[in-house]
């Protein structure tokens, strides 16, 4: 459980080589310190520290109620910690909320986008609230519903909008002043895989543009797609950060998963298929199953089915899966991430 | 932050609220329907079993009627402000201001202007109702437009108490259940749509020292819809009701633009 890794890593679309350790502002677009915010009796947030290095993204992962939205919510300047501090593009965002609010762009998690005006209407008037000027405002909207495929729909109120072009909207109203720092709070929760896909494809272009951005998801693939590093947080806490592969190395690549027919052969099949593993088996006798963390893909599966066949048991049911983000929680914290009230899976 | 930047910025923000009434006519519909209902209900349902000084004949009490109606529309209008303030907290729009660089007070500003105009539009459709019904100015001009500001400066002030309560509820539904339970005893338990001297001592007294009975009184004095012969009030707040009204006006502001800025400026979206 890392709760502060030194070895920052180089993210993909890094060109400044390394990053900064803590505490060296120098090339850190944001950086949060000890983040703590209580309601009432529940603690959002314990202690959080993270920092995104200029021109990366960071992978915010965690499930409904860890606290990614309150990071985001406090370092975008809505909300107040109760204690801790933070820095965006160099700024204190609790001494100077103003400055910090011209240098960043906000998508949140509800799209917030005015639904009785049209997609041309909402992105004027945010350039207008940027400041932009009049000319400027109107020049930008145009561009940015060219660059989200909105054209069409430019002058139709937004509510007439499919929820991924609703998404799209709000994501470019967070784009309308350049600004050099976007957060993105679950820029994907909601959508088809379609409409994710599309999303997707449209963060990219916005990171090899050089922006630097952090996001928030539920969704490990998402932020294996898209994220130079990851954080995961869970009850207020950081409990792990790494890249995507790394965090997958620790929950150990992938599950081999399988169902045996006959209840009283799982036991043998567990130690058989031990020494393939890179953690120990779990069993579930009522549904008699197992999984178990692999590496080595398809060899390993041939091998395990291999030994199987030998030792004489029979499977209803074999294959090999992906971790999802209850694989991470359950590596990391010895329990499913759905503990937390919503029925968060760790795919959808 | 400076003016200039506060204007202009509310003046985008003002824009916004009034693209909206365009979208959603239904809105301004609604809110006009209702007053030309309680117009038509008062006139010919109850109007006739209700006495008013100076006259007995329907006629008169159609006089008496307007300026309440007028008052009462402008403050039930003034909740427009509070509704889609707390829509607007619901919905993530306010957040998507708060993270931008623009003027705080900026979104409240802007909210209560465009409901300036949402007021004046309901006032044009209730007057041509009232012209249908038999009511009629019978004053100057000057006189004239002074009851319409002074009922709109009013509903004015109105609207950042509305605002504050918009922003600490939790939503639009609990907004207009409570702004109901206020609203109606303030424009009922008053001269709106009968006399005072009807009203038990008690009710009578806090009808005097209601604003909403100066605004009314004030309205129809300046609309000249008090006959001759109509005895002077006896309560100070009538007696200079326009002076009244305008106090009132001038401690709500003090209190709530202030109170309400504070809100926005802590209201989170769920």
């Amino acid at each position: 459980m890392t709760d502060d890794n030194p070895d920052r890593h180089v993210g993909r679309h890094s060109t400044t080589g390394l990053a900064s350790p803590p505490g060296a502002p120098a090339k850190a677009a944001v950086v949060a310190r000890g983040l703590v915010k209580t309601y009432k009796d529940v603690i959002a947030l314990d202690g959080v520290d993270l920092t995104v290095p200029e021109g990366t993204v960071l992978g915010l992962l965690g499930p409904n109620g860890a606290g990614k939205t309150t990071t985001v919510r406090i370092l975008t300047t809505l909300l107040h910690p109760d204690s801790g501090s933070a820095e965006v593009a160099g700024v204190d965002v609790l001494r100077d909320p103003r400055s910090v609010r011209r240098k960043i762009g906000l998508s949140g998690q509800y799209a917030a986008v005015d639904e009785y005006l049209t997609g041309y209407e909402n992105l004027e008037m945010i350039g207008r609230l940027y400041h932009l000027g009049k000319a400027r405002s109107r020049e930008r909207a145009r561009e940015l519903l060219a660059q989200f495929h909105l054209e069409d729909a430019a002058d139709r109120p937004s509510r007439t909008y499919s929820g991924g072009m609703r998404r799209r909207l709000d994501l470019a109203g967070a784009l309308v002043a350049r600004p050099p720092v976007i957060f993105l709070d679950e820029p994907t929760t909601g959508l088809d895989p379609r409409g994710r896909a599309e999303m997707w494809e449209v963060i990219q272009t916005l990171v090899a543009e050089g922006t630097t951005l952090l996001l928030t998801t539920q969704y490990l693939e998402e932020a294996d797609v898209l994220a130079d590093d990851i954080v995961v947080i869970d009850h207020g806490k950081v409990i792990a950060q790494g890249t995507a592969d790394q965090l997958k190395l620790q929950v150990g690549g992938e599950r081999l998963e399988l169902t045996v027919a006959d209840e009283t052969a799982l036991e043998r099949a567990g130690t058989l298929l031990e020494p393939l593993g890179v953690g120990a088996p779990s069993l579930d006798p009522g549904r008699r199953s197992l999984l178990m963390p692999v590496t080595g893909g398809a060899r390993t599966l041939t091998e395990a089915l291999r030994r199987l066949d030998d030792a004489g048991i029979t499977l209803d049911d074999v294959g090999l899966r992906r971790p999802t983000l209850d694989d991470v929680f359950l590596t990391l914290t010895g329990r499913p991430a759905e503990d937390d009230e919503n029925e968060t899976k760790g795919d959808a | 932050m400076a003016v200039p930047t506060v204007l202009s910025d509310a003046h985008v923000v003002a824009r916004r609220n009034i693209i909206k009434i365009k979208r959603v006519p239904d809105l301004l519909v609604f809110t006009t329907l209702s007053p030309i209902m309680f117009v038509l209900l008062f006139a010919y349902v109850f109007g006739g079993a209700i006495q008013v000084p100076g006259g007995t004949d329907p006629s008169a009490y159609r006089e008496f009627l307007m300026a309440g109606i007028f008052a009462q529309t402008v403050i039930f209008g003034a909740t427009i402000t509070g509704a889609g303030l707390a829509e607007d907290v619901k919905k993530g729009i306010i957040d998507r201001f708060r993270s931008l660089p623009m003027a705080p007070s900026a979104v409240l500003t802007g909210r209560t202007l465009s409901d300036v105009v949402n007021n004046v539009l309901v006032l044009v459709v209730m007057s041509l109702t009232g012209l249908l019904v038999g009511w009629a100015i019978h004053s100057s001009v000057a006189e004239a437009v002074a009851g319409f500001l002074l009922l709109i400066v009013f509903a004015y002030a109105v609207s950042w108490i509305m605002a504050w309560l918009g922003m600490l509820v939790p939503s639009v539904e609990v907004f207009n259940n409570a702004t109901f339970i206020v609203i109606f005893p303030l424009t009922f338990v008053a001269n709106t749509f009968v006399p005072l001297e009807t009203l038990p001592k008690v009710l009578q007294t806090f009808a005097e020292w209601n604003p909403v009975s100066a605004v009314t009184q004030a309205s129809r004095e300046l609309f000249g819809n008090i006959p001759a012969g109509v005895p002077e009030p006896t309560s100070w707040p009538l007696q200079n009701a326009p002076l009244y009204t305008l106090i009132w006006t001038v401690i709500i502001l003090a209190v709530f633009i202030p109170v309400a800025n504070l809100q926005y400026r802590r209201s989170t979206s769920r």
